[in-house]
């Protein structure tokens, strides 16, 4: 089914969102990849403020190309998404309701997923140049000195992604490959 | 004896480094409209459709075709009547590379230190395999490596006993692991055989072989042929959501081993597959 989804990203919206939808974002949403999650984690260990909202908030697992003079940004596609499950299921609990990147996650974020009515979506790997087109603006709010994988806050208009973990548990992964298994 | 300038090679790696982040090699792009045309999944052929899409607006806008511009692995292999003046070979790669992300507006991804991990800022130091050749010739392959299907990569010290069953189960434990991670449709470069080290780089060489062109060793040849099958087999598909599209090819390379080995390496690349490779 396809959908036209807002950002920030309520949790009765997600409700509605089944794996294998085929949706599109237009809104605000966040950046953060390896480096970022970790100085989020140890933000939050020690009691400080976080670089950005998590409350019904999507992140981004992504760290572009740079950008060509006049463009907004450079090649945007998504990165493994499992490297952040150590910090993920912290983060949900704190009111993140969705994650954009590709690749499988962890049981422990699955369980954080349903416990918190979020959504994990892919977009296609690969495809950072096409990607790129949906997103109108960007601008670093934290961690400048990271270069690419700096928390930035993208203004995105039909970023096409697919929901791969929908807020029950149901995983596209694992149900799609079944389907197509001639083993 | 023939001299080639430092010079000239550093400016050959800054175009080669451009050119194959924002232009699919002419086997790869044949592969991937076979891929679009076979694949019989709807998923599998919208998301082959939009890597399509991808290629062409990387290719008029000169955007990467991925974000993920890798670490740039460069096979030299240097005929041994070559000389080269004008400064130290590494000295001249690295600048080629230097130049190649930084005017190119390409990732830089390189950390200094594995574990200190800060960015270099210019995505060097490159990885730089040395071969000698016969002739007055250089043979440049660079292959700029992302890491989503690096990090699936494996190497299996297996037993003789093992054999090619062992081979077979290695390559699609490898496959499967990877899965969605590896932006498949993957292409699969085995090394088997030589020693641990030795396994690895066969199998990373292998991703330099056109995906068209199978060994010309009649058995590799026909194990190529079957581990493709049975990886599309696995269901797992363009973008790893379902479909008959899960590996391009599957390139075997293979060498000489001990009495009491049989090391295999599995080097898992993307779609995209970089490979840009001139002789200077």
């Amino acid at each position: 089914m396809e959908r036209h989804i807002q950002t920030p990203l309520a949790r009765d919206e997600v409700k509605e969102l089944h794996a294998g939808d085929y949706v599109y974002l237009t809104g605000t949403i966040y950046t953060a990849r390896d480096a970022a999650h970790k100085r989020i984690q140890e933000a939050l260990d020690k009691g400080g403020s976080l670089p950005i909202p998590l409350e019904n908030n999507v992140i981004y697992y992504m760290g572009p190309s740079p950008a060509r003079e006049g463009r907004p940004i450079g090649s945007a596609g998504p990165t493994t998404a499992s490297r952040m499950d150590k910090y993920t299921p912290g983060l949900l609990d704190l009111g993140l309701t969705g994650m954009i990147g590709k690749g499988r996650r962890s049981a422990a974020v699955k369980e954080a997923i349903v416990r918190n009515g979020a959504v994990y979506f892919a977009a296609v790997g690969g495809a950072g140049a096409l990607l790129s087109k949906s997103i109108i603006r960007s601008e670093v709010v934290a961690y400048d000195d990271l270069g690419t994988e700096a928390v930035r806050r993208l203004e995105v208009r039909d970023l096409p992604v697919i929901v791969v973990i929908d807020c029950e548990g149901r995983d596209l992964y694992e149900t799609a490959v079944r389907e197509y298994c001639t083993e | 004896m023939r001299t080639i300038n430092a010079a000239d090679i550093t400016q050959n790696i800054k175009e080669m480094c451009i050119e194959a982040n924002h232009f699919l090699a002419n086997d790869m792009d044949r592969a991937m409209k076979t891929a679009l045309a076979q694949e019989k999944a709807p998923l599998g052929r919208q998301i082959l459709g939009q890597l399509q899409d991808n290629l062409k607006i990387a290719g008029e806008d000169m955007i990467p075709i991925c974000q993920d511009t890798g670490m740039a692995v460069i096979f030299m292999e240097i005929g041994q009547d070559v000389h080269i003046e004008g400064g130290l070979l590494e000295d001249a790669v690295n600048e080629g590379v230097r130049r190649g992300y930084t005017e190119g507006y390409l990732r830089k991804s390189v950390v200094s230190d594995p574990l200190i991990r800060e960015n270099t800022g210019d995505n060097t130091p490159a990885v730089i395999h040395y071969e000698m050749a016969a002739g007055d010739r250089l043979k440049i392959t660079v292959a700029p490596k992302g890491f989503g299907s690096e990090n699936m990569s494996r190497v299996f010290m297996l037993k003789p006993a093992d054999g090619i069953e062992g081979v077979k189960n290695s390559i699609l434990t490898a496959v499967k692991d990877a899965g969605p991670n590896a932006c498949p449709p993957m292409v699969v470069g085995v090394g088997i055989g030589g020693t641990f080290e030795k396994c690895a780089l066969l199998a990373k060489k292998a991703l330099t072989r056109p995906v068209d062109q199978h060994s010309a060793v009649p058995y590799v040849k026909e194990l190529e042929e079957e581990m493709l099958n049975r990886i599309n087999q696995t269901g797992i598909g363009p973008g790893g959501l379902g479909g008959t599209t899960t590996a391009l090819a599957v390139n075997i390379n293979t060498y000489p081993t001990h009495i009491a080995g049989l090391p295999v390496a599995v080097n898992i690349c993307c779609h995209v597959n970089r490979h840009v490779t001139r002789e200077i």
